[in-house]
């Protein structure tokens, strides 16, 4: 059975379409047929993330309007054999994504492939409400600051009274807290939001964790979703979510906490 | 924040940190959007508001608009809340 997943937030700027990179690519790299959907039509930015911006040609409006096939549209992704793109339109208006259409196009594609990641655009207007509406789980990405939490809790509100599970009765979409740009040194030091507090706020499973990190910026700079990257801990921290997704219990929780810096690295400055 | 500024602080005994400040207004403020939003009304609501108005206008004369059925949410709790308004007739007998 394939899975459609929705990566949503309702604040912007929170990680969602680097989460929906690197999510979608751990998936491919266990071996599940991938496909990434960007659904922020008018400001399109999946593919820029995912490095394939040159290589686009169709979009999906292209495929709901009937004009070329979902075959046509698809990109292959440059790093992971199992890994193909739907990018968003530019030039079209957001109205142009209808529910009907995009229906169509998610039953094609679960025909081919494991695993659907809607990438969802910001606010809670038609793109955002499109992008969930047929989920069958959701990663909330939220930041530990006050308004992400506020935002997800919304959208939280949302999925459990107007996704298509719920407006048939189905077991509702399964949700995942997964909390990005987290500094353990500022939650010790009080000055910001902990796992716990925002776990406990708006109680759902938490999925992972992302740290802050300017590998992130490098990563979009050079169009290679970040968990590509060597040593770097958000692509181990983005290997744990695809882990603990695929049913990987046991995965301790890491990056949670500040690392304590060595006095060689104290002496030497290091960071 | 200046040491001076943070021993002042400390003396006063206000030195709540602002993450636990974050946590408080957010579960201040969620509460109250949530209860807005809340779940709708259960149907079965006005069938047991006329239920309890037949059963109270045996004992009791009183208007259709003196009997209140709510359903409110208080944190992990649904609370059912009857709200009856007494004649004035009865008051003054008492």
């Amino acid at each position: 059975m394939s899975k459609v997943i929705v990566v949503t937030s309702g604040k912007g700027g929170v990680g969602k379409t680097t989460t929906s990179a690197s999510f979608s690519s751990g998936l491919a790299l266990r071996g599940n047929k991938t496909v990434v959907i960007d659904f922020d039509v008018g400001l399109r930015n999946l593919d820029l993330i995912m490095g394939c911006e040159r290589r686009v040609v169709y979009d999906i409006i292209n495929v709901i309007n009937g004009e070329v096939s979902l075959k046509q549209a698809l990109i292959k992704d440059k790093n992971c054999d199992n890994l193909y793109i739907l990018p968003a339109s530019q030039t079209r208006d957001k109205d142009a994504l209808n529910l009907e259409g995009v229906e169509r196009i998610l039953n094609e594609l679960k025909e081919s492939f494991d695993c659907i990641v809607c990438d969802s655009p910001a606010g809670i207007e038609s793109g955002a409400f499109t992008a969930m509406y047929f989920a069958d789980e959701a990663l909330i990405v939220t930041n530990p600051e006050v308004s992400s939490v506020r935002d997800s809790d919304r959208i939280l509100g949302i999925l459990a009274a107007k996704s298509k599970r719920a407006v048939d009765g189905l077991e509702p979409v399964k949700e995942h807290l997964l909390v990005t740009r987290y500094d353990p040194k500022r939650v010790e030091a009080g000055e910001m939001l902990s796992v716990v507090d925002i776990q406990e706020i708006l109680r759902i499973p938490l999925i992972g964790v992302i740290p802050e990190s300017e590998s992130v910026l490098q990563a979009s700079n050079a169009g290679t979703p970040a968990i590509h990257l060597d040593k770097s801990d958000v692509a181990e921290a983005y290997r744990d979510v695809v882990g603990r997704f695929m049913g990987d219990a046991g995965l301790p929780m890491r990056f949670v906490t500040a690392e304590k810096k060595g006095f060689f690295k104290r002496l030497l400055g290091g960071r | 924040m200046s040491m001076i500024a943070d021993l002042i602080s400390y003396l006063r005994g206000n030195d709540k940190k602002t993450a636990v400040v974050a946590k408080e207004r957010l579960q201040i403020i969620l509460a109250h959007e949530r209860a807005g939003r809340g779940a709708p009304t259960p149907d079965y609501l006005p069938a047991l508001q006329e239920e309890l108005m037949v059963v109270i206008a045996k004992y009791i004369h009183i208007d259709r608009e003196s009997i209140n059925v709510q359903l409110e949410k208080h944190g992990e709790y649904d609370v059912l809340e009857l709200n009856i308004t007494l004649p004035d007739k009865m008051r003054n007998n008492r």
